[in-house]
C-alpha cells in the first residue's frame, strides 16, 4: 500500500502540488486524470521519490519512505517517450533490472521469456529497439517494468505516442498483465475516455489539486465538483447558469427544468453530459429545447451536434447519422433526471 | 485553390526499388476535388505522411505525376506550389510576435504592406488571437502555437491547399474539440481544399467530407463516415474504424447459411459467395443487441465506459464485442440478436457487394 | 532509519583541496604581492594600492591593453561569422559528415606552441612555403620587421587554429533544429536569408553565446603564439598583456607591478565576459 499524507510540492513559490492525501491499495489500478500541467507528472515523481515533497510524508507498506532515494525503493516507471537502451537487444533490455539485482541466469531467462510472451515480443527478442515499431518499443519498456516485479509501477501517459488503434489494444492488455503481479499501478493520462476504459480508481487533477478520488465510474457519474465533472468529460461538459425559484430552474437560454424541492432558491450552475441530450424524448422527465446548429460532426455511428446555448458552446452526442446544416433549427431534449446541479462556487449538490 | 490530381504515384525511399515491398507508396491514383476536406487515415507506416509530403513537395515521388488543376507540378518546389502545411508539433518563429509570424509568408512573397496588414488582422480574428497580436510567440502554449501555424496557412489568399500532418497530437482533449470544430467551420466559410493526415478515426471522420483509409502503402477505401462505418470495403477498414472495431467472424458456408460452430446465421440475400475463398462475416458491436433473444453467448466481462457499456462475449468460442446502453442489464442467460440488414460478408478480407 | 546524511560531502573534499592548491592559493599569493613592495633580500613593505595606480597610469599597460582589445575584436569579428558560415555549409548526412568533422577537429588537436612553430616556419620568406610563395609573387612579406605583417600572421594563425571550435559548436546547434522548421520555412516561402535569420540564428543563440565567450577569453589571454612567432615584436607591435606580464615578472623581476597587472587583467576578462553574457542572453525569458 502506498500512502501520501498531506504531501505538497512548492517550487519557487509556485504550488506544483497542493497538500494531497491519497492511499493506493496493493494490486490496484489508479488513474491520474487531468490536462497537461495539472500536476500528474509532479505527483508521479513524488510517489517515486524522484522529488522530495516540500511538506508531508510518503508511506509504503507502513514505512516512511519520504526522501528515501528512488534507487533504494522498488519502483518501475514507463514514460511517454519510448525509453530503452538502444545498443542492447530487446532481451537484454528486458533483463536489465534483473541483471542489476544479480538474479541467477536461468531465472532471468525464464522471467524475460514469460514477460516477452505476455507482451507479444517473443519474435523480436534478438533485435535492438530502434529497429522496432513504436508499439513494440513501448512494449519493451513495459516488459522491463513488468519483470522488475516492482511494488509500484508508474506509467506517465505511456500510450500517448502510439496510434489510436494500437492504444486501444495495449490499453486493454495493460491492466490484465499487471493485475497478476500484485503491484500498485498508477497511470497518468489526459484523456477521460482512456480513464473509463482502464477502470480501477481515478484521481482527477486540476492545477495541482486532486479534486476527487474514487472508483473510476463513480467519479465519472457523481463528480463532487464542477471542475471534476469538466475534467472528466469527453466531449466537453455542457454547462449553463440557472436560477431556482419554486419548483423549477430558469436557464439562461430561456428554458425551465424541474428542480429538486430540497434546494434553496437562488443561483446554480447546471451540467449536462453531451449524451444526455437527444433528438427524441428519453423519458417523462425530458425537456424540449430548440437549438440553432453551429456545426455537425459525424463518426459514422454517432453524431456530434454543436450549438450555442445560453452564451456558451454546447454539444450533443447522439447515436446514428444526423447531418444538420449550420443554422438549422433542431428540437432536442434534455434528460432532466440526469442533469448535474452545482452551487455557483462549483460544489456538486445531489440532484 | 486547386484540384489536386495524383497520377499513378509510387514512392520508394531506398534506391532502385524492385519488388512491391520496396515501395512505401504502392500506387496512388486519385483526384482531390477543389474545395473539399479530405482525411488520410491509417496506422503509422501506412504511407499517409509520405503522400502528404509528396503533395506539398517536400518529397519528390519516385514515379508518377502530380497535377494542380491542369499544371504538372511534379518538379516544382514547395514554394512554387503555394501550399500550406501544419505539422504535428507547432512550428512558430520564436523571435517574432504573433502578428509577425502571420505576416511572414506574405512578406516573403513581397505582398504590399497595406494588404499584409489587413490579411493579418483578418486571420487574427479567424483564429481568435487578436488580443495577443503583439506578444512574442515563444511564450504561448501548445494550442495557441498550433493556431499560429494554421494561421500562416490561412493568411495567403491564393493558397492551393492546406495540408495537416496530425495537427492535434500535442493538444489536450478539451482543446481538441474546440480546434477541430473551428477548423471545420473555417473550411465551410472559406472553402480551402484541405487534406488532413491522422491515425485518429474520430478526427478523420468528423473533419473530412471524404476519408481515405490507407494500409500498407495503398488506399483501401474512400468514403464518407457513414459509408466507412456501414460498408467497410475490407476487414481492415472494419477493424480500424469504430471503437471497438467490427467483429470479424470466420464462417463455413452451407447454402444460404453461415455456420459458426453449432450456430447458423442466414446470409444476406443478393450476395453471391465465391468458391474457394475464406469467408468472414463482419458485424459492428453497435448492430448487436444483448438480450434474451438470438444466439446464446457467454459473457467474459462488461466494460463500463461511462456513456455506454461494452460487453466482451463469446459466441461458439469466438470473441464478440457488443455495445449496450449506459443502464443496460446483463441477463442471466445472455443471447445476442444480430441486425440482419447490417451483416457484411467478406471473401479473402474484401467485402462482397450485394446486388439488390 | 535515518533517510538523509551528509557523508556524501566528503566525496567532494579531494576536488576542493585540488582547487584550493591550484587556484585559490596561487591567487592569494598574487594578491599578496600586489599590495607589497620589495627590494630583494626577502623583505616586504606594505604598498597599498600603489601598484594598481601605477599600472593603470602606465602607458605600457594601456597600449598593451588596447592591442589586446583590438586583437580580440578582430578575432571575434572573423571567427564567429566564418564559423557559422562553415557550419551552415557542412553536409547534414552521408559520408561527408565524419570527414568534415575529422578535418575540423584536426587544428584543435595541435598543441599551441606547435601551431606557433608551424606558422613561424610556414611564414618565413626564405624557407617557408607561404612566405616564399608570397615573395615570389612580388609581395614584400616579412612578419619579423613589418608590424602589419606580424599582426596579419597572428590573426590568420588564430583563425586557422580556432575557427573549427566555433564550427563544431554551431554544427551541433544546427543539428538540433527539427526538420519541421525547415519544411515550414519552405512552405512559407522563406528565402535562405530569412531561414537563417528567423530559424537558425535564434536556435543558435545559446551556442553562439558560448562560442563568443570562449573565443573572447582565449584570444584575450593569447600568449604562446606571439611568444613563439614574433616574440612580441617588431618593437612592441605584438606585445600583448600576457607577454608584457611575463616580461615584467621574470625579466624585470617587478613582482608587485606584475601581480597588480595580472589582477587587473583578470578583472577585465571577467568584466567583459559578463557584459557579453548579459547582452547576449537578455532576450531570453
Amino acid at each position: 500500500m502506498l500512502e501520501l499524507r498531506q504531501v505538497a510540492k512548492i517550487v519557487e513559490g509556485q504550488t506544483h502540488i497542493a497538500p494531497t492525501s491519497l492511499s493506493l491499495e496493493s494490486g490496484s489500478l489508479n488513474v491520474l486524470l487531468g490536462p497537461s500541467l495539472s500536476g500528474k507528472t509532479s505527483l508521479l515523481r513524488l510517489m517515486a521519490g524522484l522529488d522530495k515533497p516540500t511538506s508531508g510524508t510518503v508511506w509504503e507498506n507502513g514505512k516512511d519512505v519520504t526522501g528515501l532515494s528512488v534507487r533504494k525503493r522498488n519502483i518501475a516507471m514507463v514514460y511517454q517517450q519510448f525509453v530503452n537502451y538502444p545498443a542492447m537487444t530487446v532481451f537484454e533490455n528486458i533483463a536489465s533490472p534483473l541483471r542489476l539485482a544479480k538474479t541467477p541466469a536461468a531465472e532471468i531467462d525464464r522471467k524475460v521469456r514469460s514477460a516477452a510472451e505476455l507482451l507479444r515480443l517473443t519474435p523480436y527478442l534478438d533485435r535492438t529497439p530502434l529497429t522496432l515499431s513504436g508499439g513494440q518499443q513501448q512494449r519493451t519498456a513495459l516488459a522491463r517494468a513488468l519483470v522488475k516485479g516492482a511494488g509500484l509501477v508508474l506509467l506517465d501517459e505511456p500510450l500517448a505516442n502510439l496510434d489510436y488503434k494500437l492504444r486501444e489494444e495495449l490499453r486493454e492488455e495493460l491492466p490484465k498483465i499487471f493485475a497478476e503481479s500484485g503491484s500498485i499501478l498508477v497511470y497518468a493520462t489526459t484523456e477521460p475516455t482512456e480513464a473509463l476504459l482502464l477502470g480501477g480508481n481515478t484521481a482527477t487533477l486540476h492545477e495541482g489539486h486532486v479534486t476527487q478520488f474514487g472508483p473510476t465510474v463513480d467519479v465519472f457519474r457523481r463528480p463532487n465538483t464542477l471542475t471534476t465533472a469538466q475534467a472528466f468529460s469527453d466531449p466537453p461538459l455542457n454547462t449553463i447558469a440557472a436560477h431556482k425559484s419554486g419548483a423549477s430552474f430558469d436557464l439562461d437560454g430561456g428554458l425551465s427544468l424541474a428542480a429538486p424541492k430540497t434546494l434553496a432558491d437562488g443561483p446554480y450552475v447546471l451540467g449536462v453530459r453531451p449524451h444526455h441530450l437527444s433528438l427524441s424524448a428519453q423519458n417523462k422527465s425530458a425537456q424540449p429545447l430548440t437549438a440553432k446548429v453551429a456545426i455537425t460532426e459525424i463518426t459514422g455511428s454517432e453524431s456530434f451536434v454543436h450549438f450555442p446555448f445560453g452564451g456558451t458552446d454546447w454539444v450533443m452526442l447522439t447515436p446514428g447519422v444526423h447531418e444538420f446544416e449550420p443554422g438549422d433549427k433542431v428540437s432536442l431534449y434534455i434528460d432532466a433526471a440526469r442533469v448535474m446541479v452545482f452551487s455557483p462556487d462549483g460544489q456538486a449538490l445531489g440532484a | 485553390m486547386a484540384a489536386i490530381k495524383l497520377d499513378h504515384i509510387r514512392h520508394a525511399y531506398g534506391p532502385n526499388p524492385v519488388s512491391r515491398d520496396d515501395y512505401a507508396l504502392k500506387g496512388v491514383d486519385h483526384t482531390f476535388e477543389d474545395g473539399s476536406a479530405y482525411a488520410l487515415l491509417g496506422p503509422s507506416g501506412c504511407g499517409k505522411t509520405s503522400l502528404l509530403n509528396i503533395i506539398s513537395g517536400l518529397v519528390r515521388p519516385s514515379e508518377g505525376q502530380l497535377y494542380f488543376d491542369a499544371h504538372d507540378v511534379t518538379d516544382l518546389s514547395t514554394r512554387e506550389r503555394n501550399i500550406a502545411q501544419v505539422f504535428q508539433f507547432p512550428v512558430v518563429y520564436d523571435t517574432m510576435t504573433v502578428a509577425e509570424n502571420l505576416a511572414f509568408p506574405l512578406r516573403n512573397r513581397r505582398i504590399a504592406p497595406a494588404e499584409i496588414k489587413t490579411r493579418v488582422a483578418e486571420v487574427l480574428e479567424m483564429i481568435g488571437l487578436t488580443a495577443m497580436a503583439n506578444k512574442k510567440a515563444r511564450g504561448l502554449n501548445a494550442d495557441q502555437k498550433q493556431k499560429i501555424s494554421l494561421g500562416r496557412g490561412l493568411v495567403r489568399a491564393d493558397v492551393g491547399a492546406i495540408l495537416f500532418d496530425e495537427p492535434l497530437t500535442v493538444i489536450d482533449p478539451h482543446m481538441k474539440w474546440v480546434l477541430r470544430s473551428q477548423l471545420k467551420q473555417l473550411h465551410r466559410q472559406f472553402g480551402h481544399t484541405m487534406i488532413y493526415v491522422t491515425h485518429d478515426q474520430t478526427e478523420a471522420l468528423t473533419f473530412a467530407d471524404k476519408v481515405m483509409v490507407m494500409f500498407d502503402g495503398e488506399i483501401v477505401q474512400i468514403g464518407d463516415a457513414t459509408q466507412l462505418f456501414n460498408e467497410p470495403a475490407h476487414t481492415f477498414v472494419g477493424y480500424f474504424i469504430g471503437s471497438p472495431g467490427m467483429n470479424v467472424l470466420p464462417v463455413k458456408v452451407d447454402g444460404r447459411r453461415a455456420l459458426i460452430g453449432q450456430q447458423a446465421i442466414a446470409l444476406p440475400s443478393g450476395v453471391t459467395i465465391p468458391a474457394g475463398k475464406s469467408i468472414e462475416l463482419g458485424i459492428r458491436p453497435e448492430h448487436l443487441t444483448l438480450g434474451r433473444a438470438g444466439l446464446p453467448i457467454t459473457v467474459d466481462r462488461v466494460e463500463d465506459v461511462g456513456r455506454r457499456r461494452i460487453v466482451r462475449a463469446r459466441l461458439e468460442g469466438l470473441e464478440l464485442a457488443i455495445a449496450a446502453p449506459e443502464d443496460a442489464d446483463i441477463p442471466a442467460d445472455p443471447h445476442v440478436a444480430i441486425d440482419a440488414g447490417r451483416i457484411g460478408v467478406f471473401a479473402d478480407s474484401w467485402r462482397l457487394e450485394s446486388r439488390s | 532509519m535515518k533517510p538523509w546524511n551528509n557523508r556524501a560531502w566528503f566525496l567532494v573534499l579531494p576536488m576542493l583541496l585540488l582547487v584550493a592548491f591550484s587556484a585559490v592559493i596561487p591567487l592569494m599569493t598574487v594578491v599578496n604581492y600586489s599590495v607589497q613592495d620589495t627590494f630583494g633580500d626577502n623583505k616586504f613593505f606594505w604598498a597599498g594600492v600603489e601598484w594598481f595606480r601605477k599600472t593603470l597610469h602606465s602607458e605600457r599597460f594601456v597600449s598593451a591593453l588596447i592591442r589586446n582589445l583590438i586583437f580580440s575584436g578582430i578575432i571575434l569579428a572573423v571567427e564567429v561569422p566564418l564559423g557559422v558560415l562553415i557550419a551552415l555549409r557542412m553536409p547534414k548526412k552521408g559520408i561527408g559528415v565524419p570527414i568534415c568533422l575529422v578535418l575540423m577537429s584536426l587544428p584543435l588537436l595541435i598543441p599551441f606552441n606547435v601551431v606557433g612553430t608551424i606558422w613561424q616556419v610556414f611564414g618565413r620568406n626564405d624557407i617557408g612555403l607561404l612566405g616564399g610563395t608570397l615573395k615570389s609573387l612580388g609581395f614584400d612579406y616579412n612578419y619579423v620587421s613589418n608590424p602589419v605583417h606580424a599582426w596579419v600572421t597572428l590573426i590568420v594563425m588564430d583563425v586557422w587554429h580556432w575557427t573549427s571550435l566555433v564550427v563544431l559548436l554551431c554544427y551541433a546547434g544546427l543539428a538540433s533544429i527539427p526538420d519541421a522548421y525547415y519544411q515550414a520555412a519552405q512552405i512559407d516561402g522563406a528565402s535562405g536569408w530569412a531561414r537563417f535569420r528567423y530559424i537558425q540564428l535564434p536556435k543558435l543563440s545559446r551556442v553562439l553565446t558560448i562560442a563568443v565567450l570562449l573565443r573572447f577569453m582565449d584570444s584575450f589571454m593569447i600568449y604562446t603564439e606571439p611568444f613563439v612567432v614574433t616574440g612580441g615584436g617588431p618593437g612592441n607591435a605584438t606585445t600583448f598583456l600576457s607577454i608584457d606580464l611575463v616580461k615584467m615578472a621574470t625579466r624585470e623581476f617587478n613582482l608587485g607591478g606584475a601581480a597588480a597587472m595580472s589582477l587587473i587583467y583578470f578583472l577585465i576578462i571577467l568584466l567583459v565576459s559578463w557584459v557579453f553574457y548579459t547582452v547576449m542572453t537578455r532576450h531570453e525569458d
